[in-house]
């Protein structure tokens, strides 16, 4: 059966995707709470690869739990910690479990995690993940070596569009298409000609595109961000709206909401991505601002 | 150039506990620019050394600590030393240290921490420039090495992780993808961007490497 993530997207609906970190521990409970959560409201949840370099359970066990639970995972994994014995390894387990999609990504460095001494692996970077997902799925291994059956996933990748120079982005995606992706997930974007002047120049590729919305907790948070996360702008009228709001929590979650809103009104994108960061519970109340 | 540092003294204080005749070994080429191994730095480390009631017999910096047999014909004209001497303390990179180690029958300890193949910017400032991966790719890359220089090694193009140009891992780096396009840029070379890279083959740097030239036609004396 087809993924039902491809199936919104391939059929023009606006889909939505949104972020579950495994935990770090055993104690799955409150991660599967929160995809309880998203319920059908999402078109699929993508498990994150030790996010941020820090250790949690690993993304194919958290996706094999949403699967039994009746979810659509998209399992990530990035660069950072297999070799490509690992990576293809996990995509034949994936198979096995019957994951339907899959984001590849570089992945952090290993020195800003949790565990700062682990020697980073890099051996794929994200454009050969992609390739060994697509040879995976085409009967062979990297190595040209027959399967006993095949894995089969929806590809996608991820982009910065608020990158400078941003020909940079634009070449490394075509790479990634022409590796196999189909989808992109972006950066969270809160700047909507960003995504103007982004979905021109991206036009010509004709991918599908969900754009990163982090929902905003504070002024405090988004000046962090600024500051310190590549590729996160945050205007300053949101970051006043936040300083204003006597509850910022709720007025970032109505900023999320607009901007989706927007977004899809506009037909910037083909859908978004929510990353919560933590405060996962607050999801379906960002599509119930934006009406979804 | 390989580019080595002393270790902290009291490391080497360490490495040393229960020796007290000590023979010290710099190298001319290397340790000699980057100031780890020199004459002068052996004559410093010898009045250091002295300060905790060491005896250091002599002192040599041989013409080049990597090359077995310069090293044999220098550590011949301080066979006496070497006969009365605890330990040796190498101050070549770890190559050097090796060699010399082959050739004596007392401990050759380290005295530097080798850390990398590097350019000298300036005198006393150095930058990694060259992983020797085996499989050079500087000719699509205008010059600019992404496996040393991105500290993910990305072939094909950079990480979301720069932040105004520079790289997430230590912001006092350029990110190497934006230089490598800048360059390319500069060279009407943009479309050297556009080939997918394919993976590395990492069996070419399966270590420890050898190069034997002496079996080729035209190569070795």
């Amino acid at each position: 059966m087809m993924s039902r993530l491809r199936k919104a997207l391939e059929s023009g609906e606006f889909a939505v995707t949104a972020e579950l970190a495994p935990p770090k521990g055993t104690d799955f409970s409150h991660a599967l709470q929160c995809a309880e959560l998203f319920g059908d409201r999402v078109d699929a949840i993508n498990v994150t690869d030790f996010q941020s370099s820090s250790l949690k359970a690993t993304s194919l066990a958290m996706c094999k739990a949403l699967i039994d639970m009746g979810f659509e995972p998209v399992l990530q994994i990035t660069g950072r910690d297999r070799n490509r014995l690992a990576i293809q390894g996990e995509m034949l387990s994936a198979g096995f479990f019957g994951v339907k999609n899959l984001l590849a990504l570089t992945g952090d460095h290993t020195t800003v995690g949790d565990n700062p001494g682990a020697k980073p692996v890099f051996d794929l970077d994200s454009v050969g993940i992609l390739q060994a997902a697509t040879m995976l799925a085409n009967g062979v291994d990297m190595s040209g070596n027959k399967l006993e059956g095949s894995p089969s996933f929806y590809l996608g990748a991820t982009v910065t569009p608020e990158y400078d120079p941003i020909e940079l982005q634009l070449v490394k995606m075509e790479k990634k298409i022409k590796a196999g992706a189909k989808f992109f997930q972006t950066q969270a974007v809160y700047d909507l000609s960003t995504m103007e002047k982004f979905k021109e120049m991206t036009r010509h590729l004709n991918t599908k595109i969900l754009v990163g919305i982090i929902p905003l907790k504070s002024a405090g948070m988004a000046r962090f961000m600024n500051k310190n996360i590549p590729g996160i702008n945050v205007p300053e009228h949101l970051i006043d709206r936040l300083k204003n709001s006597g509850d910022p929590v709720k007025e970032g979650i109505k900023i999320a909401g607009e901007l989706i809103v927007e977004l899809r009104d506009k037909n910037l994108c083909d859908g978004v991505h929510i990353m919560a960061i933590g405060a996962e519970e607050n999801v379906p109340l960002i599509l119930d601002e934006a009406g979804l | 150039m390989i580019i080595s540092q002393h270790k902290p003294f009291e490391e080497i204080e360490e490495l040393l506990r229960g020796c007290e005749k000590l023979v010290l070994v710099g190298c001319g080429q290397c340790a000699t620019a980057c100031m780890s191994g020199g004459e002068k730095e052996l004559m410093e480390m010898k009045e250091e050394l002295e300060g905790i009631d060491k005896k250091i017999l002599t002192y040599i910096v041989p013409e080049t600590s990597c090359n077995y047999l310069l090293v044999r014909r220098d550590l011949k004209k301080i066979k006496n030393a070497l006969e009365e001497a605890d330990a040796v303390l190498s101050f070549a990179c770890g190559d050097g240290t090796q060699t010399i180690a082959k050739l004596v029958n007392i401990p050759v300890y380290p005295g530097n921490n080798t850390l990398f193949v590097g350019e000298v910017e300036r005198v006393g400032l150095y930058s990694e420039a060259c992983r020797t991966c085996g499989d050079c790719v500087l000719g699509v890359t205008g010059g600019i090495c992404p496996v040393t220089r991105c500290a993910k090694s990305l072939l094909n193009g950079p990480c979301g992780g720069a932040k105004d140009g520079k790289c997430e891992v230590n912001p006092e780096n350029d990110c190497a993808w934006i230089l490598i396009y800048n360059k390319l840029k500069e060279l009407g070379q943009l479309d050297k961007l556009t080939e997918i890279h394919e993976p590395k083959d990492y069996s070419r740097q399966a270590y420890p490497r050898n190069l034997n030239l002496r079996n080729q036609d035209g190569g070795g004396r």
